[in-house]
């Protein structure tokens, strides 16, 4: 089973980076644990949600954290472990305390903080609208199968298909900045959603929605917009912001090429912008 | 006139495909999830998707024996006309899926590849690796992104259903509920409310499922008056990876790809499984089903699975009860090609690759065939009217169920690969249905008609529940009541379940019922407070905990996946021809009782205090319902008695002149 560390300490510290809600200022807290073995970060957070107490004894509220799967497929539950960017579901207890008996624990920086270990990916999902991340298909009628697919085109496909929006990779990117913005006095839900739309629209994109510029291209439906696509990534917060780091296809849980990605949109963009060039319309002359 | 907007309940498969088929009838949608939709707990679903194709055609297959397979799976337990409607829909769905763009493997040629799954002999599942569920819901989830930015679908992501509103007519007018960021709770006005949440893992504990599957939803329906059907039908899936926080599925494709089970002979042999030669091998499922192998239905492989180690006592390890499932008599190139994102998850959480070392395996709670109730029109032709506002509702008008939440299509027992298939179809075919109801309401009967007091005192009620749980004092704690919740449901109503145990276990959940009504929360906050969500979502378990016991006690038989070793029916002993055939005829006699007392749905009602349970009959108008005889001695004999007597039927039937009983 799990390959076990060797030394098992009866208890165990987690030291947790809290923030009671969007503004407020954050704080550190410990809590001592009883060690079992095959636990992962998630049990760990349910066994403190239980305790509600920190490791002085002091009565706490519950940590507050996102999680749905835990089989690291719904890419809910990305948080910063011992200074690296994962899924908490797939970080093994064990595999952690191998060097220190203290684990800890950061909300994402590069997201406005909702609570303690949660943090707002809307931004992400808003990206994919940028991109038109979809098949533009003619509708849900009965119109026959779709078109055939070579294997290698399935097999180059499916990978970037595995993307979970998890926010690994832009965590890990330096071009990524945080877009944090706080409701102004008076101004409705509405208004507010719509400036904070508006504020993700200027920055980058980052590399799982360029990753999935080249997933939809691919398609042979899908490939009927590329030049869409293409045109969204040459502007503000586009493929330009990216400086080749290399970063996010290191942290990436499912191992997607995005950094291959990232290379064949530039590619492509670039022969877009050219083929747009020589291919203006005459009465544009 | 103000404009129609129907509000969906949930963004799984079922929740998105009514949406994106609602937008493109041209009907706004409210879209409202606990989680963002594309997390949405259908991301997990792993195995495939069925339907007939090209290939099975060609070796016999047809739409009628999907069916027939699914009924004979669910133990005939199905409404037929809806699962007649799927299975006649299937392909049309998997070429939807595929035009979507949805990355089916592909064949050399550059077909849809197929493989095979429990419970049918042909390879009618079409996969997109290990991860088919995902990449239906992304493909869908992508529609909906769509017709989001054409405006025709406003997403309500990270709110939590409270209830739905009804009013004075009993009508239901829209929805009560609660944003988990800032806590506000507000109605929403819509003439159609589709509930698509999913199915009720958390009240066992640990499942497969997610954490977003706790059957609240479904509870506040049935707490507003809203039937729940066959909600003892659970079904525990063979094999998942055992674990603290939850148990992982490891789908029946693995056994599909050509996965094998098996057990040492020697109880707790302390070799390592490579190290032990075939000869000392026990390959249980091979040896006792040797039609089906390892791909019997799923009710069969838990129970024999279950068999083996608690009756054999031949589980792998001491204290933990567990099997292996052996891939690596198959090249690891094929495996990752078609196996990559399951066997990724073994990697991940045990530390050992299942491409060279036999995974370690064991049954867990994985899907509620039950549900809330809800209707159809059908056809005399066998399948439903398309396009009628009776399809899926429930029994509160204008309100309903769709997906896993909707308790039609799998019976007694899920056949793999259907469930995806279930919900992709009950979502597209509930939104012509509601067209129809939308277009045809009478005036002042909208919900933008209804007085604005009905939605201020439904808000007001859900704001009282809220308020006073925070206030409250006492000395239970939510967590530790749902581990107890858990513990006591896994125990008493899995797999094997005894009248006894049942009793007993309903004893303990009203006991617990009182306790968890006296909860005092660790955090009194009113910004993204999980605490307080959590212990709402507690207590409205216990309806449907209530229900799953109370319908497990009262079906005194085995069927599908539940399965009560008090009232089977065992093979036949004999061994002198005649004496054989003699049993066979008592067996169906036996048989021919039981169906008449218990083929009928639970039908779970609850008056604000306690659950009831009642039975409506099953429609099983298109294919007589006939004994599910998997591995069972004499299989032959009693399957032989009962075409005979059948065809009496039939023959008595037609002297009388009743041609429609000829007709099957």
């Amino acid at each position: 089973m799990i390959a076990h560390s060797q030394n098992k300490p009866k208890t165990f510290f987690v030291k947790i980076l809290r923030q009671d809600g969007p503004g407020k200022p954050s704080y550190w807290q410990r809590f001592e644990l009883d060690y079992e073995s095959e636990l992962n970060v998630i049990s760990v957070l349910q066994r403190i949600a239980a305790k509600a107490k920190t490791s002085s004894g002091e009565k706490t509220t519950p940590v507050c954290w996102d999680c749905g799967c835990l089989e690291e497929v719904c890419g809910a539950c990305t948080m910063v472990i011992n200074g690296k960017v994962r899924q908490s579901c797939s970080a093994l207890v064990d595999k952690l305390l191998e060097d220190s008996n203290e684990i800890e624990l950061r909300p994402m920086t590069k997201f406005p903080i909702v609570r303690d270990l949660f943090v707002d990916r809307s931004r992400m999902f808003n990206s994919l609208k940028k991109i038109k991340g979809w098949v533009p298909a003619d509708g849900y009628y009965d119109l026959g199968p779709g078109l055939r697919q070579s294997r290698a085109n399935q097999e180059m496909a499916y990978p970037l298909s595995e993307c979970m929006t998890c926010g690994c990779c832009v965590e890990a990117c330096p071009q990524y900045s945080k877009i944090e913005l706080l409701p102004h006095s008076g101004e409705s839900d509405e208004q507010f959603e719509e400036r904070k739309l508006d504020a993700y629209s200027h920055g980058f994109v980052g590399p799982a929605a360029i990753s999935q510029v080249v997933l939809f291209n691919l398609h042979p439906t899908g490939k009927m917009m590329a030049g869409e696509r293409l045109d969204a990534l040459t502007e503000e917060g586009g493929i330009q912001v990216c400086g080749n780091a290399q970063n996010c296809v290191a942290v990436c849980p499912k191992k997607i090429p995005l950094t291959m990605s990232i290379g064949r949109v530039g590619r492509e963009t670039t022969f877009n912008t050219l083929r747009k060039w020589f291919d203006r319309p005459a009465n544009k002359h | 006139m103000a404009e129609k907007r129907v509000l969906v309940i949930g963004g799984g498969l079922a929740g998105l495909a009514a949406t994106m088929k609602l937008a493109e009838l041209g009907i706004k949608v409210d879209l409202m999830s606990l989680t963002p939709v594309k997390r949405s707990h259908s991301v997990c679903a792993q195995g495939g998707i069925n339907s007939v194709n090209d290939a099975t055609r060609q070796l016999g297959d047809d739409e009628y024996k999907h069916f027939d397979d699914t009924v004979y799976g669910g133990d005939f337990l199905n409404h037929q006309p809806p699962v007649y409607e799927m299975a006649m829909w299937a392909p049309k769905v998997i070429d939807l899926m595929d035009r979507l763009g949805v990355p089916f493997n592909r064949t050399t040629e550059g077909f849809i590849d197929r493989r095979r799954f429990g419970g049918t002999l042909y390879k009618r599942t079409a996969f997109a690796g290990a991860t088919t569920g995902q990449q239906l819901l992304y493909a869908l989830d992508e529609q909906v992104r769509r017709w989001e930015v054409e405006g025709m679908v406003k997403k309500y992501e990270m709110w939590d259903f409270l209830g739905p509103v009804l009013n004075d007519e009993g009508t239901c007018v829209g929805a009560v509920a609660q944003d988990l960021y800032s806590m506000e709770i507000r109605s929403f006005k819509a003439d159609a409310v589709v509930v698509a949440t999913g199915g009720c893992g958390l009240i066992y504990g640990r499942s497969t499922m997610s954490m977003t599957c706790n059957g609240s939803a479904a509870s506040r329906c049935v707490q507003a008056g809203a039937k729940y059907g066959n909600g003892e039908c659970i079904q525990v899936h063979p094999t998942a990876i055992p674990g603290a926080d939850k148990l992982r599925l490891m789908s029946e494709s693995a056994r599909g790809e050509g996965g094998r089970v098996w057990v040492p002979k020697t109880p707790h042999d302390s070799r390592g499984p490579k190290d032990i030669p075939e000869s000392e091998r026990y390959y249980f499922l091979e040896e006792r089903y040797p039609e089906y192998g390892n791909l019997v239905p799923r009710d069969i492989a838990t129970r024999e699975i279950f068999d083996v180690c608690v009756n054999g006592g031949l589980s792998v390890e001491q204290d933990r009860q567990c099997v292996y499932l052996d891939l690596t008599h198959i090249e690891a190139s094929e495996l990752n090609r078609k196996l990559g994102g399951i066997l990724d998850i073994y990697r991940k959480f045990q530390g050992v690759d299942p491409c060279y070392t036999p995974m370690r395996i064991f049954p867990a709670v994985h899907y509620s065939m039950g549900g809330l109730w809800s209707n159809y029109e059908k056809k005399a032709s066998g399948g439903l009217v398309a396009g009628s506002p009776t399809n899926q509702v429930t029994n509160i008008p204008n309100l309903y169920a769709i997906g896993e939440v909707d308790y039609h299509y799998h019976g007694a027992n899920r056949l793999g690969a259907n469930s995806l298939l279930s919900c992709i179809f009950s979502g597209l075919f509930v939104a012509p249905g509601l067209e129809t109801l939308l277009g045809s309401m009478a005036p002042g009967t909208s919900a933008a008609d209804q007085p604005a007091s009905l939605y201020e005192a439904a808000v007001k009620k859900h704001q009282v529940r809220h308020d006073s749980l925070l206030k409250q004092k006492g000395d239970e704690n939510p967590y530790l009541i749902h581990q107890e919740l858990g513990n006591l449901m896994t125990n008493v109503a899995t797999v094997v379940r005894k009248n006894s145990q049942l009793t007993e276990g309903i004893g303990k959940l009203a006991d617990l019922n009182e306790r968890v009504w006296k909860c005092s929360l660790s955090d009194t906050g009113n910004w993204s407070n999980q605490n307080v969500l959590f212990t709402k979502a507690l207590q409205d378990m216990f309806p449907i905990a209530e229900a799953i016991l109370k319908g497990a006690l009262q079906r005194d038989e085995c069927r599908g996946a539940h399965y009560k070793p008090e009232f089977e029916l065992p093979g036949l002993t004999a061994e002198n021809p005649a004496e054989h055939r003699r049993q066979a005829e008592q067996w169906c006699d036996k048989f021919e009782a039981n169906v008449d007392k218990f083929l009928k749905s639970t039908i779970a009602t609850y008056d604000g205090k306690d659950v009831s349970i009642s039975y409506e009959e099953v429609d099983t108008s298109i294919e007589p319902p006939r004994p599910r005889l998997y591995g069972l001695v004499g299989a032959e004999q009693i399957s032989d008695v009962w075409k005979e007597r059948k065809r009496k039927k039939q023959e008595a039937a037609a002297a009388q002149g009743d041609p429609a009983a000829t007709a099957n």
